[in-house]
């Protein structure tokens, strides 16, 4: 741990009290002071730019182990990074699947090799996500995993579905659910709307994910066990949980970048790079999403980021697999898309999937005196085009490439650490 | 072919092209003793006017005896379609088997022989005529294969640019090398 | 134009100047010697990755008549088989030497795909639940010369058949008759129209018994039997008595009216009536103008080039 200190010169301070323009010195991974005029050995001037607590990703696929021609944890660390991100919930479809201590473990160890920012393992609601077996959900928490999810599959059985809220309301862990009643997708390729119907390609219905987020909602209200939805795309599904949420229940919700900026017109040209689970939806959808993030419905935004290698993307789009890169881009795509004050989205890309994954003792803090310096440093005006080939994770399947985006992570300082300055990974 | 914008000299009044469908006219009949096996056929599209003019001179001449008409397409049979694009004109109407006809192709301008080439390979393709013989309205010389009119309205001298326009109403030379 | 992947990419004007093209064809293959030169020296690969031996042989014999050589590729007898992806497959190919590719693939889009992985021109035979843009061509050729004038699609009253829903011949037809000035019903159970129908233009209507005695054109879709194994419809009898062509029906016909199928027919299923019995029958003329219609679509694109404009005639 370095015991130069940095100072960050400047910029405008966001934490939940309020927003400040002062200096912040971080030195020996804590910051150290937050003030007017403050010295260190390293000065970098962020006038003009905000100072936040780095972001947090409830929802990165990072391939590894199982897929590492498409990402590897340092690879994908490194992507997160340059998003702005200190900490990434990392998704259990690898493979082999993260139900067992040692793939946990392994997901960790990699993640502090590569030391870019702080890989938090999930775990898997049913073993191998196979949908039949509960997963051994408390020698996981043990393992520090507080998430649980069978992300790409939704939990279809309602009885296991219940056992496992059951299950795991004491251990103090939450599950995530991928709402998808997958007898109503099957084959599907994009949103079961007008553009699906005139190319001709099977639709992906809205109420295959409305479906199964009410039923888990009453399930949360018969168990009481606190529940994650994951990547919401429906107008549908920001009404259910507005009204769980009226009737005090503990649910919380996501959504990803993709579903509040691009919707499902972009696939008449058939390119798969446009192809995600659940598909993007109409600009119906879109709006309702922005109002529910907006309004405090939707809590958190998760970027799914999905690489996959570039010739398994070169299909024809129904046998392409879905998924998009996110890290990268995040915060520049809900800037453009969400006329969002700074601090919400502070709010829903750090404070809150903080709290949400469990890690709110290090993630998601204030910018005080003592705290870890796990910081991002972004503003929202910075006009630039997305490239792929500029890219840190190892595919290139953005759907953004050759679009102008709005907003710019510049630095990323990780336990004290800078990791990422004007935006290049520093390691 | 456009002689709108370059300045063009009158070779033949309209009088002049009737007389030469006239003169040939005659010469078809004297070297053709048997009418009965002459078909005319006009390169689609430039010569199918002049083609029908031959019939009815014909009729006309021989005091009723009408001959075969037709119209042939060369569009598909030309050789340089890789260095410029098809244009299809009107369909080819061959109202007879050419087997053992003798047939009268018919062009307005003869220039390079390219067209004629194309056209004896179409004709082939509606039976195996006895005989073809070429009637064009002018030569301009500037062959570029082994073709030769076996009747000619009139043959006139050109620069290669030259753009020769042929009509009911005259035949017109316009030369690039005229224009300011 | 470069490629023919859908009928949507082809203005009004493009497909009255395919169908006089085919015009020129029809004439050819008229002919004692049916093959004329225009596309000597070009090569056409039909690629189909779904069989369907008639629209190849449509496809290769009208390449013949025009003197293109052809190649053809299997999926069934190829290395796709062996995992070869479709990229892989396509730059192989075209490293041949190939000027177009007809390709036939399940998967609606595909030949939009492969346009990026060559120079290639791409005709679309069929994809997926997509396109199929030479059916709705010749389907527009046989009807339009069926009545003897050009634009004698306006205002007649066209009724499709049978699954809507998965036809990528609906679909285009659709698109074409429309814009070509006529009455499009279509005639399905709900479960077998796209969903959101009420957007495309179209009436629809659940017996066919509300407008066989009406319509210019009776528009017959093949009816797959897995759509009943998969709960989509009820069954076989149900269908039939719905939906299918029965003699009864035939005799309800307008004396002027066309009966029309794209082939493979269910006889049985969705014709319970010999078509040969049918004096308003296009369906094999509809085989024939294909060869003509896929000749006027080879020789549009590989013939002419990207600037070719159909001169409109002198009448011989």
């Amino acid at each position: 741990m370095s015991k130069k200190s940095i100072v960050f010169r400047g910029g405008t301070v966001i934490n939940p009290d309020g927003n400040v323009v002062a200096d912040v010195r971080v030195s020996q991974g804590v910051i150290d002071a937050v003030g007017p005029s403050l010295d260190g050995d390293t000065v970098i001037d962020i006038t003009g730019s905000y100072v936040s607590s780095g972001f947090v990703d409830l929802h990165t696929h990072l391939r590894e182990p199982g897929k590492e021609e498409a990402e590897t944890i340092e690879t994908g660390s490194r992507a997160a990074a340059r998003g702005g991100y200190t900490a990434v919930v990392a998704m259990p479809n690898t493979d082999p699947a993260q139900d067992s201590v040692m793939v946990v473990r392994f997901v960790r160890e990699r993640g502090e090799a590569a030391g870019l920012c702080e890989v938090v393992p999930s775990g898997c609601i049913t073993m191998g996500r196979n949908g039949t077996q509960l997963a051994p959900y408390e020698s996981l928490a043990k393992e520090g995993v507080r998430i649980f999810t069978d992300d790409g599959n939704g939990v279809q059985d309602p009885l296991l579905m219940r056992r496992a809220l059951e299950y795991a309301a004491p251990l103090g862990v939450t599950l995530a659910q991928h709402c998808e009643v997958s007898r109503l997708t099957e084959g599907a390729v994009m949103h079961e709307g007008a553009c699906c119907s005139s190319m001709g390609v099977p639709g992906w219905p809205s109420i295959a994910e409305e479906l199964m987020l009410h039923r888990d909602i009453e399930l949360v209200r018969l168990t009481g066990a606190p529940m994650h939805f994951l990547h919401l795309s429906t107008a549908g599904s920001v009404e259910l949980v507005r009204r769980a949420k009226a009737d005090g229940l503990p649910v919380t919700a996501e959504v990803t970048p993709h579903h509040l900026a691009l919707n499902d017109e972009l696939l008449r040209g058939f390119n798969p790079l446009f192809k995600v689970n659940p598909p993007l939806r109409t600009i119906a959808d879109i709006d309702a999403l922005k109002t529910g993030l907006l309004d405090g419905t939707i809590d958190a935004v998760a970027t799914d980021h999905a690489p996959h290698a570039s010739h398994t993307k070169e299909q024809p789009l129904d046998a392409a697999p879905p998924g998009m890169l996110g890290l990268e881009t995040a915060l520049a795509v809900v800037n453009t898309a969400v006329n969002a004050d700074p601090r919400r989205i502070v709010e829903v890309m750090s404070w809150s999937p903080a709290r949400i994954a469990g890690i709110n003792d290090r993630h998601g803090r204030p910018i005080a005196v003592g705290e870890p310096a796990n910081i991002a440093v972004w503003d929202t005006t910075s006009v630039w085009t997305v490239s792929r080939d500029e890219l840190a994770s190892r595919s290139k399947n953005t759907p953004y490439h050759g679009m102008e985006v709005r907003g710019k992570v510049h630095h990323t300082m990780f336990r004290g650490q800078l990791v990422v300055q004007e935006g290049k990974a520093l390691k | 072919m456009s002689i709108v914008d370059k300045p063009s000299t009158e070779i033949l009044g309209a009088e002049d092209v009737s007389r030469a469908i006239t003169r040939i006219a005659h010469e078809i009949i004297e070297r053709n003793t048997d009418l009965s096996s002459v078909v005319i056929v006009g390169m689609q599209t430039g010569g199918t006017w002049i083609a029908e003019r031959l019939c009815e001179a014909i009729e006309r001449i021989t005091g009723g005896t009408r001959v075969p008409l037709g119209a042939v397409d060369i569009s598909m049979y030309r050789d340089d379609y890789s260095l410029r694009p098809i244009v299809l004109s009107a369909p080819t109407e061959i109202p007879v088997d050419l087997t053992e006809r003798r047939v009268v192709l018919v062009d307005d301008v003869l220039f390079t022989g390219r067209t004629v080439r194309a056209a004896l390979e179409a004709l082939n393709d509606y039976g195996r005529p006895r005989a073809v013989q070429l009637a064009v309205m002018v030569d301009r010389g500037h062959r570029e294969l082994p073709i030769r009119p076996d009747y000619v309205g009139k043959n006139i001298p050109t620069h290669p640019t030259d753009e020769v326009a042929v009509g009911s109403n005259g035949v017109f030379v316009s030369s690039e090398s005229e224009a300011v | 134009m470069k490629h023919l992947l859908s009928t949507h990419s082809l203005s009004v004007d493009d497909i009255v100047g395919i169908l006089d093209v085919a015009d020129h064809m029809t004439e050819i293959n008229s002919r004692s010697v049916a093959k004329v030169p225009a596309l000597r020296g070009k090569t056409v690969a039909s690629v189909f990755f779904e069989d369907s031996t008639r629209t190849r042989l449509s496809f290769e014999s009208a390449a013949k008549r025009l003197s293109a050589d052809t190649m053809t590729f299997s999926a069934s007898s190829s290395s796709v088989n062996k995992g070869e992806s479709l990229r892989d497959t396509i730059e192989t190919l075209s490293a041949m030497g190939v000027d177009a590719f007809v390709v036939r693939h399940k998967s609606s889009g595909a030949p939009q795909a492969i346009t990026q992985w060559t120079n290639a021109s791409i005709i679309n035979a069929g994809d997926g639940w997509h396109q199929h843009p030479t059916q709705a061509l010749l389907d527009a050729y046989t009807i339009t010369r069926s009545f003897g004038t050009k634009d004698s699609l306006k205002g007649r009253s066209i009724a499709i058949v049978g699954d809507i829903k998965h036809s990528r011949v609906a679909r285009s037809d659709i698109d074409v008759f429309t814009r070509l000035g006529a009455q499009v019903v279509l005639v399905a159970p709900p479960t077998l129209l796209p969903h959101d129908i009420a957007t495309w233009g179209v009436t629809t209507c659940g017996s066919i018994d509300e407008v066989v005695g009406s319509v210019d054109v009776l528009y017959m879709l093949r009816m797959q039997f897995e759509r009943m194994d998969s709960g989509v419809i009820p069954g076989l009898g149900e269908y039939t008595a719905r939906f299918a062509l029965t003699p009864t029906r035939a005799a309800k016909l307008s004396p002027h009216a066309l009966v029309m199928h794209p082939g493979p027919m269910n006889r049985g299923i969705e014709m319970v009536v010999d078509p040969s019995d049918l004096p308003g029958s296009r369906i094999l003329q509809q085989v024939t103008n294909g060869v003509s219609v896929r000749m006027a679509v080879l020789f549009t694109i590989l013939g002419s080039g990207a600037t070719a404009t159909l001169q409109q005639g002198v009448d011989a």
